[in-house]
């Protein structure tokens, strides 16, 4: 009952705040002067004369509540405009470019999130030892780094100097034209699990080649965030009654560290996957224009270049979406993992 | 009870008075000379500031007026390595690289400064009044909160460079509307707990008023975390504005700044076959640069949170 409550209320508020990102999309969109908006309309040189025209058509000079309603009974329909660096409607680019993007991010979540819940408790059990002060440090460069200058340095090293070791791109040429061909079946259209299902080990590997650059990039730069808070609440972890507990009740180090600690000292990594995914974002709109994988983010930072206003609202849209839904997922999660958390 | 002004005050007094402040004041500089970590983040900072300071005489700009403009040296394409003549080599276009991380160097500095200076006041003002005042106007600033923070900070920066249109002031213009939000965050959740101590209670009942209250009581309580916040986003606000350069969004080609510079190297990274490394300063020496800045704040912001945070620094 209570829960129900809740759930209702964080839908009531979840509403709210999209409401709020689509009055903040389009605020961004009515900066545009109408002329720059009517451009979006534009296929044909010829219609450049037309202006006026396209302005009055599209209703680009109304009022801005009757703009609002007009853009937003569009967006309703599933019409976000024309994107111009896509040379595709919006919503058509959008799946397009998911799955390149999807799967960057698929190999790299799970690796973050590991990796930096290991580093962490492992640096909060050993406190103030060597192990300690390396990981710490590490953490502080890693979170310190430029991701693109990093990136760029990778490629540098593994591609420049291991002469084209570590490529940059989704696939190799060949790859690319066999996977285009009609003999191979996209399913899901990610590369590395349609090549598992067409049973084409060679075109598996050769995208696994192209993606451990842009996953380690992403990895470094990104796991340090979690690594610290891991680190600082295993350590409060640690400090609490219920370990003492189970020392005394003879519980070997292993399993107190494990099943005791570790167990509580999740909760708030569990709290900052909402930034994770903010970071994520950052990572592959930069990770992907510089290794030139063709992927939601390549094609987001092009079109902020070019000017392509629809593809650029879109990613602001998409991703006030995406980070307003996981929110509220953690928050429900939350308090299935956390027995403590009292709703309100 | 009435205590004389400060001019009758006389030197012991204030002496005595000062005593407590200067005694945490060297709490905290010992507390910043027992860690290793701080001192080097605090000594790159000063070395950075002491190169920006320096910038005119350490790269004396060809053309006084513009001094933000990298001298070029002919129009090649290709870069040149180091040299005697240009000790970092020239990157492409044959833009001297030593010149452009110097000055780059006031430009993140001036870049971080006003951004995050802007965001601390705008965001201590609003958060301040929502979890003073609490009510309508809380619930008006929080919403607006929410929404600016439910999109990431690089992509909504970079909707906002691409409608006010690409250059520097407007990156800075962008970063400021994206980054208030987080601070009124803070600074409003930490206003609600000190809101209810007793102290706030007894300076309201002997007849303060609200903003007195809120400045002489309520700030200096809870604007620690804000000041390592800030710190830490000094950092974060010159990798986000770099990576807009980085990207052709921010600063006009040839202006001094290190986003643009590793920017020019991208189609370097790769040298001719018997030396493939052959231009790695274009791309190392501006990237170094841009990190050892960051680093240096944010093992400055680490610093601050263990020795400013009350919670923490007698630990």
């Amino acid at each position: 009952m209570e829960m129900r409550a809740y759930i209702i209320r964080r839908l009531l508020l979840l509403f709210i705040v999209l409401f709020g990102v689509s009055v903040l999309v389009f605020g961004i969109l009515s900066l545009f002067s109408p002329e720059q908006r009517a451009s979006v309309f534009v296929t044909d040189v010829k219609q450049l004369k037309d202006i006026p025209e396209i302005i009055k058509k599209h209703g680009l000079d109304a009022p801005i509540h009757v703009q609002y309603y007009n853009w937003m009974k569009a967006l309703l329909r599933g019409d976000l405009g024309w994107s111009k660096t896509a040379q595709k409607p919006v919503l058509e680019a959008l799946f397009y470019f998911l799955p390149n993007t999807v799967e960057l991010a698929l190999l790299s979540a799970p690796l973050i999130i590991l990796v930096g819940i290991w580093l962490g408790s492992a640096s909060a059990v050993h406190q103030d030892k060597l192990i300690d002060h390396t990981t710490r440090t590490l953490a502080i460069v890693g979170w310190s780094l430029p991701t693109f200058w990093f990136g760029l340095m990778l490629l540098m090293i593994f591609y420049g100097y291991f002469r084209g070791l570590l490529p940059p791109e989704a696939l190799s040429m060949k790859a690319s034209l066999y996977v285009n061909s009609g003999e191979f079946a996209r399913y899901t259209k990610i590369n590395t699990i349609d090549a598992l299902l067409n049973g084409q080990l060679w075109v598996f590997l050769d995208a696994l080649r192209h993606l451990i650059l842009p996953v380690i990039t992403l990895t470094v730069v990104q796991c340090a965030l979690v690594m610290r808070i891991m680190r600082s609440s295993m350590l409060e972890a640690l400090g609490r009654g219920y370990i003492t507990t189970a020392r005394a009740k003879g519980a070997g180090e292993n399993r107190v560290v494990k099943k005791h600690a570790r167990k509580n000292a999740l909760i708030p990594v569990v709290t900052v996957s909402g930034w994770l995914i903010a970071g994520l974002v950052h990572g592959v709109v930069i990770t992907e224009t510089i290794f030139n994988r063709k992927g939601l983010g390549w094609w987001w930072a092009r079109a902020a270049i070019q000017l392509d206003i629809p593809a650029v609202l879109c990613a602001v849209l998409f991703n006030g979406v995406l980070f307003v839904v996981t929110n509220l997922v953690v928050d429900l999660l939350y308090v299935y993992i956390d027995p403590r958390v009292r709703l309100r | 009870m009435k205590t004389p002004k400060t001019k009758g005050v006389s030197w012991d007094e204030l002496k005595k008075s000062l005593k407590p402040r200067v005694e945490e004041l060297k709490f905290s500089l010992h507390r910043i000379r027992k860690s290793p970590l701080s001192l080097i983040g605090l000594s790159l900072i000063l070395l950075f500031a002491a190169i920006a300071i320096l910038a005119p005489k350490l790269a004396p700009p060809k053309h006084p007026y513009e001094p933000y403009n990298i001298p070029r040296y002919g129009y090649s394409a290709e870069p040149r390595p180091p040299s005697t003549q240009h000790i970092f080599g020239t990157t492409e276009g044959q833009y001297d690289v030593y010149y452009g991380v110097i000055w780059g160097t006031r430009t993140a500095f001036r870049l971080g400064f006003m951004v995050v200076g802007a965001t601390f006041l705008i965001g201590l003002v609003l958060g301040s009044l929502a979890g003073y005042y609490g009510g309508v106007l809380d619930e008006v600033i929080m919403r607006l909160v929410d929404i600016f923070m439910s999109v990431p900070t690089l992509i909504l920066a970079m909707a906002l460079v691409t409608a006010l249109g690409h250059s520097l002031d407007n990156v800075i213009k962008a970063l400021i509307i994206v980054g208030w939000p987080i601070y009124a965050r803070l600074i409003r959740g930490d206003i609600l707990a000190v809101r209810e101590e007793d102290y706030v209670s007894s300076a309201r009942a002997v007849g303060c008023s609200s903003p007195l209250i809120i400045i002489k009581h309520v700030l200096p309580n809870s604007i620690y975390p804000l000041l390592i916040l800030a710190s830490l986003d000094i950092g974060a606000v010159v990798l986000v504005a770099a990576a807009l350069s980085f990207l052709g969004l921010g600063a006009p080609v040839g202006y001094a700044d290190w986003g643009q510079m590793v920017s020019f190297a991208r189609n370097w990274i790769v040298g001719p076959p018997q030396n493939p490394l052959a231009y790695w300063h274009t791309i190392t020496i501006p990237g170094l640069f841009m990190l050892f800045f960051v680093l240096g704040w944010n093992l400055l912001g680490d610093a601050f949170r263990d020795v400013l945070d009350p919670r923490l620094r007698r630990k």
